[in-house]
């Protein structure tokens, strides 16, 4: 069992909880996950890791509510408990000798872009961090940003948190104003990614994404999770869960995603329901 | 006065056509009378070939005579002294081939039963004995075994009975390994891997699950950190195995890992599982050992209509006999002399968002025919031209075996492996790093639950021999 030392909501939808699981915690490095069950009859979840205390032996993840596991886990409450914590998984980011990244993260992808942003910064990299969300209720971490690069641009789809646009259009801005990215990191829905991915291709730029698909073990034993990668089938949880971004087959990657769509609908339906009648 | 009637006596089953709609388990076990009946087929012949047929040496002989004179209790004694999991492996051990293929009443006539009755044996047991395993006094010394599945299960227990203490790092979140991940309900219920395990903890074994060494804990730190002076590596086989044919991303593909990871561990087929699995109408399952039946047969019992397709013939199938018996009787369709070239797409030109779009809606296969034998000794089949067919099923399972996992390879410095990945291993299970013993899929790539038991208890009488004499 593995106790949730810290809850805090980010936004209406977003939890960040802080959990005790010191092995983990002595490992984990940005870009790696984890997996979580929250009840003995839970589903697996893979979670990539936001951030993590090797001295309080803690590791923080940040989850939108978007199906019934993560509804049942937005449930609990600090001082209760996880079923299953395990990691960390897969390969760290890479980020030995850059000297300027841009990373583009959207939505609850951000979280999964700060530890990076965090870790390249404090190695001394020039980071630009664009951080794109729908609505100004929704922006996550903004104060973590500000501190962790050297230029922060906040995009949202309706304009009311920062400039008005998509993460491209304000990554574009940035190229065609001169600026030189050793690479650019991208983390958040598939959709962004590809065109983040198409964007820099234009450009040249080599581009790394996060993929977080389908999964069970997380240790290369069941194969659910591959991808299609240049041309070749790999598997996000031991190859990844970061590939060169030019090379991703994303609308494979968006077909597997959504194959339990239906499924997942109804399931959330049921814990909400659940809630529901355990609230009267 | 043995009994000489050439016939074994017949296991009682669940009826076809009610089976294929649960998962509760096809064989029921022999009656009382059964066992004593079928123990007394045994001649207790001078040269015991059956022994030699067992990888862990079980006295069988032995056992069946206390069997025939009813003394249940007296035979479990004798298959506990060679074996850890009798009730496991009464179900899925590959008998014909070992102990009941050397078996002389076979010669004119059926082998002893010997499986039905170790099944039987333990099953009794484990229903009427009620004292537990004591633990013996500790000896002092540490052992880590990594991997709860056979190898490692079977390692734990002979090092705790010698007063090791040993404790079981694994991954997952439930013991027992291809045990409760791999092997269905239907073939092997969890209530007896979990009862084994309990028999293994009362013993004095520790186990943690979600560790995943290589990732949570190196080897070296378990031996430098965490004060264990010996290893057992039983990670077992990983990757899937895929065709490398068009289509094999596509939605409503699986490997049989993962079709069969989310039925059994997961209990995808309950209703009110979180776990979702794919409820197909027509399933093709590609490949034709013991896994490739038991994913056909949880397809099946999922109310799919299902396809063995396999690109040699019949007889050349390397599942056991009663499993392709079993899935036959329940109403799986073998596509022999078959094999896939491509799997096709569905794509609803005039809707982009439809989410049917890439999802399985065919397979296209070849037949084959039967050339000379290859270097394995099976004859090599070729394509035969003109043959291209399309079968309609709208899944597709692969079950093509697997290739070791990386993990452990990639973070234990001085771990020699093959080519293929495989852990390099000495006869008693020793690997290239001192102190480090390895066993089972991740040596051999995918083979038994009773070759990776046996793998399991000559590492641990190495260990011993290595710890008591440092």
């Amino acid at each position: 069992m593995y106790k949730i030392v810290e809850k805090r909501e980010l936004n209406p939808t977003v939890v960040l909880m802080e959990i005790e699981a010191p092995l983990v915690a002595k490992k984990a490095e940005p870009g790696q996950f984890i997996i979580l069950r929250t009840d003995a009859e839970g589903e697996r979840i893979p979670l990539t890791v936001a951030d993590f205390d090797r001295e309080r032996g803690t590791v923080t993840i940040i989850f939108q509510i978007v199906g019934a596991t993560t509804k049942k886990l937005s449930m609990l409450e600090k001082g209760e408990f996880l079923h299953d914590f395990v990691g960390p998984l897969g390969r760290a980011t890479h980020t030995e000798g850059l000297k300027k990244v841009a990373v583009v993260g959207g939505g609850v992808g951000c979280a999964i872009a700060y530890p990076v942003a965090k870790k390249l910064y404090e190695q001394g990299c020039e980071v630009h961090a664009i951080c794109g969300f729908r609505t100004k209720d929704l922006v996550i971490l903004e104060n973590e940003f500000k501190n962790a690069s050297s230029k922060y641009v906040l995009v949202s789809d309706d304009g009311t948190a920062g400039e008005k646009g998509l993460v491209t259009d304000a990554l574009k801005k940035l190229i065609e104003g001169g600026e030189k990215y050793d690479e650019v990191i991208t983390i958040g829905p598939l959709i962004m990614m590809k065109f983040v991915c198409l964007l820099t291709k234009e450009y040249g730029i080599k581009t790394v994404a996060s993929m977080n698909p389908v999964m069970i073990d997380g240790t290369g034993m069941c194969g659910g999770c591959r991808l299609t990668v240049g041309g070749k089938t790999v598997f996000a949880c031991v190859d990844g869960p970061e590939f060169d971004g030019h090379l991703i087959d994303f609308d494979e990657a968006m077909a597997r995603g959504n194959a339990y769509g239906e499924f997942e609908r109804h399931r959330y339906e049921a814990a909400c329901n659940l809630f529901k009648k355990e609230v009267k | 006065m043995p009994n000489m009637s050439v016939k074994r006596n017949v296991m009682p089953t669940q009826d076809p056509n009610v089976r294929s709609k649960n998962f509760d388990e096809v064989a029921l076990g022999y009656t009382e009378e059964q066992a004593i009946d079928e123990a007394k087929r045994c001649l207790n012949c001078k040269h015991k070939p059956c022994v030699g047929g067992c990888p862990v040496k079980i006295y069988i002989p032995d056992f069946i005579a206390k069997v025939a004179l009813g003394q249940f209790e007296e035979a479990y004694d004798i298959i506990a002294k060679s074996s850890s999991l009798p009730a496991v492996c009464g179900r899925v051990c590959p008998q014909e081939n070992q102990c009941e293929g050397k078996c002389v009443r076979g010669i004119k006539g059926e082998a002893v039963a010997i499986g039905r009755l170790e099944r039987f044996v333990a099953d009794y047991h484990n229903k009427n004995c009620t004292k537990s395993p004591v633990a013996p006094p500790k000896n002092g010394h540490r052992v880590a075994v990594i991997g709860s599945g056979p190898s490692g299960l079977s390692c734990a227990s002979d090092l705790a009975k010698r007063g090791y203490e040993v404790t079981i790092f694994e991954a997952l979140h439930t013991a027992g390994g291809v045990l409760v991940y791999g092997i269905p309900e239907f073939r092997l219920p969890k209530s007896i891997v979990k009862k084994e395990i309990e028999g293994l903890e009362a013993l004095g074994v520790e186990i943690k699950t979600n560790v995943v060494i290589g990732k949570t804990i190196t080897v070296d730190e378990l031996m430098s950190e965490h004060g264990y002076e010996a290893i057992f590596i039983g990670s077992g086989a990983g990757l899937p195995k895929f065709m490398g044919i068009p289509g094999e991303n596509l939605k409503g593909v699986f490997s049989a890992n993962e079709f069969l990871t989310r039925i059994n561990l997961m209990k995808a087929y309950k209703d009110d599982s979180d776990t979702p699995v794919l409820h197909a109408k027509r399933v093709a399952v590609v490949g034709g050992g013991n896994v490739a039946m038991d994913a056909a047969r949880c397809a099946r019992r999922l109310g799919a209509e299902v396809y063995i397709v396999y690109r040699r013939g019949i007889e050349e199938l390397p599942a056991r006999h009663e499993e392709v018996d079993h899935a036959q009787e329940e109403g799986i369709i073998f596509k022999t002399l078959t094999n896939p070239v491509e799997i096709l797409a569905y794509n609803n030109p005039n809707d982009r968002r439809d989410p049917k779009n890439m999802s399985v809606c065919g397979m296209k296969c070849v037949k084959m025919e039967l050339g000379d034998p290859d270097e394995s000794g099976r004859r090599k089949p070729f394509v035969k031209e003109g043959s291209e067919h399309i079968l309609d099923v709208d899944c597709v399972i692969m079950s093509l075996g697997t290739s070791p996992n990386p993990l452990i390879k990639s973070t234990t410095e001085g771990l020699d492996t093959q080519r293929w990945g495989g852990i390099i291993v000495n006869e008693d299970g020793l690997t290239s790093k001192a102190g480090v013993y390895a066993g089972g899929d991740a040596v051999t790539g995918a083979a038994t639950v009773i070759l990776a038991m046996g793998a399991g208890k000559t590492a641990a009488e190495a260990i011993d021999k290595y710890l008591q004499s440092k």
